[in-house]
């Protein structure tokens, strides 16, 4: 495990209206993030959202997630790590080894992590599906040390969203 | 990654600026970010960016504006133009006007790792690129002068050697071959350094003239000598005496000058006090000395004295192959000196260069170099801007006697840089007569010449 730290899971967030970018049919993960933040119970360290809507920010035609580095928030979409977004037949074995990698991704950024240049490490930077399924599933160990010296066992919730 | 690299963001709308500038803070750049023009001009002074990604429709200074803006100030400023609204009018214009790439909104994640991967690759290869070339050009240099031909390289590495001797070099040479240039550099390489390099032009005096030149006078030794003077010899003391042209000077002279050699000491002109000499003597040539000794011109034996180490300055059209290095070197210097910007010259005025005859060797190269960036109109030098007299190679076909003569005249000033008195000896005529010449066919040195 990654992470030695103690998850909860909250109940279902909604998503805010004004996050819905009708032209490109997407989501702003921008505005979502901002509501999760707010949302979060006050004694947790860090917040994971996890959405099945397709995400973008203004300037990228999509994103598999995004977080505040340095901060509490992280946010993973679903839609584009599920093979059928490719054509292709449902695999869940795949589905769940790129929710792992995304999900401990975008949560290594709230720790203060920057992309890696590594790509057996999740800190790599995925822009397309390969890319995801290329990277390792565990921190580098130049990451994981710079992740453990930022940890506080115990104080990680989880909630999703919808 | 060697070092931070810097990017800078030029966005109206805050939204874009803010998920732009965290993507790529994620990605390990350093970001700063400006909501307008004016603002990046503010900051963009405070560093070296290595890319400015701009936004092409902004209130008041738009993005090519902005662009021209900075690449004003940097000219190799590397400049992504970002834009909602894709045209091909305004991609052509942005990349005519020096744009390295154009993005339109909102970017593939891909597209956008990629561009700026290949543009951090691109700064690194830039960024060896001029080491390389300052590291070449360390090789190919000695102080003021630089060759690639190996016979130079040769004599450059025997300067540095010599250099620390105090051994009488004879440097011989054409005309314009920087004779001068290397007596120079063997001071500059020395432990002399420090001391005063003192340059005579032995050609450009009268017997007398010369001899108080070198030798300086005491107050009274002749009429109008109302106070001592100290001559180059006296003023070199512990540095270096450079005497050009020892070949123009007179039986005389070289007598004096051959005992000053032997003994060490000398006399001011009218002074019966010995001075000690303690520079070393650099003498060059433009003429056969061995052809000049067989004709009784020369003495031997001061041949002898002053050539203890020989060095011969090959001329410009056996060594080509610094033109183009010189055409550099000469652009680099004048962009400088006349505050320009001139990159280079075109192929077809290198093909000009490269075919000329160089009879002034690389003064006459400096020369044009500098005419043609003063006549210039653009930022590469063309074929139009490049006057060269006519060459030896030209014919002579269908012109008159007096036009081969002109011709001729012209080039032996030239050569030797318009020196009357050494120019009417080439030509085996007076100076009055020269002079009528050069009337006659109304001659006139070239700007610069």
């Amino acid at each position: 495990m990654a992470l030695e730290v103690t998850v909860k899971t909250a109940g279902d967030v909604p998503i805010p209206d004004h996050s819905f970018e009708a032209e490109r049919n997407q989501y702003h993960s921008t505005k979502i993030l901002k509501e999760l933040v707010r949302g979060a119970p006050p004694d947790s360290l860090k917040v994971l959202g996890v959405i099945e809507k397709d995400l973008c920010i203004p300037i990228l035609t999509f994103v598999y997630g995004e977080a505040q580095l340095n901060g509490i928030g992280a946010l993973v979409s679903l839609a584009r790590l599920r093979q059928e977004f490719y054509g292709a037949q449902p695999d869940d074995d795949i589905f769940r080894e790129r929710l792992h990698k995304e999900a401990l991704h975008e949560l290594g950024h709230t720790f203060g992590l920057i992309h890696c240049s590594l790509v057996e490490c999740l800190m790599y930077l995925s822009n397309t599906i390969l890319d995801v399924d290329r990277k390792g599933r565990a921190f580098c160990r130049h990451c994981q040390r710079a992740l453990n010296s930022k940890i506080e066992p115990g104080r990680v919730s989880k909630w999703t969203g919808r | 990654m060697d070092r931070k690299v810097n990017i800078l963001v030029v966005d109206d709308e805050e939204i874009v600026r803010d998920s732009l500038s965290s993507w790529l803070i994620d990605d390990g750049y350093e970001v700063a970010a400006a909501e307008n023009g004016t603002k990046a001009l503010e900051i963009f002074p405070s560093r070296e960016w290595d890319l400015c990604l701009v936004d092409l429709k902004m209130p008041g200074i738009d993005g090519i504006q902005l662009m021209e803006e900075f690449k004003r100030q940097v000219p190799d400023q590397l400049v992504i133009i970002m834009t909602a609204f894709a045209t091909v009018d305004t991609a052509v214009k942005a990349m005519k006007e020096g744009a390295y790439d154009y993005m339109v909104k909102p970017f593939n994640p891909e597209d956008l790792s990629i561009t700026i991967r290949k543009i951090i690759e691109h700064q690194k290869l830039v960024r060896e690129n001029i080491f390389l070339r300052k590291e070449l050009k360390k090789q190919y240099r000695l102080h003021d002068m630089i060759s690639k031909n190996h016979k130079i390289l040769e004599i450059f590495d025997l300067v540095r050697t010599v250099a620390k001797s105090n051994s009488t070099v004879l440097i011989q040479g054409e005309s314009g071959t920087g004779k001068e240039l290397l007596a120079r550099a063997i001071h500059e390489e020395s432990l002399r350094r420090e001391a005063p390099f003192i340059s005579v032009s032995c050609a450009s005096l009268t017997e007398t003239l010369l001899e108080s030149e070198l030798f300086g006078y005491e107050k009274g030794a002749f009429t109008g000598a109302d106070s001592l003077k100290r001559g180059k010899l006296e003023l070199a003391q512990d540095g270096t005496l450079f005497l050009d042209e020892i070949g123009d000077i007179s039986l005389k002279l070289q007598m004096d000058l051959l005992r000053v050699l032997e003994q060490k000491e000398f006399r001011r002109v009218g002074g019966s006090g010995l001075i000690t000499i303690t520079s070393r003597i650099l003498a060059a040539t433009n003429r056969d000395l061995k052809k000049a000794i067989e004709e009784g011109k020369f003495r031997n034996d001061l041949f002898y004295r002053l050539n203890v180490i020989s060095i011969h300055l090959p001329p410009l059209r056996e060594r080509k192959e610094d033109v183009p290095l010189l055409v550099e070197h000469f652009i680099d210097r004048f962009n400088i000196e006349m505050d320009k910007k001139v990159e280079g010259v075109s192929d077809g005025a290198m093909r000009v260069l490269m075919e000329h005859d160089w009879p002034g060797n690389a003064r006459e190269l400096r020369n044009v170099i500098e005419r043609a960036m003063v006549v210039a109109k653009d930022t590469r030098i063309s074929e139009a801007d490049i006057s060269l007299p006519a060459s030896r190679k030209e014919g002579t076909n269908g012109k008159s006697l007096g036009d081969i003569e002109k011709d001729h005249i012209l080039r032996i000033l030239v050569e030797n840089r318009w020196n009357i008195i050494r120019s009417a000896q080439v030509l085996g005529i007076d100076r009055v007569t020269l002079y009528n010449k050069i009337k006659k066919y109304e001659l006139k040195k070239e700007v610069g010449a």
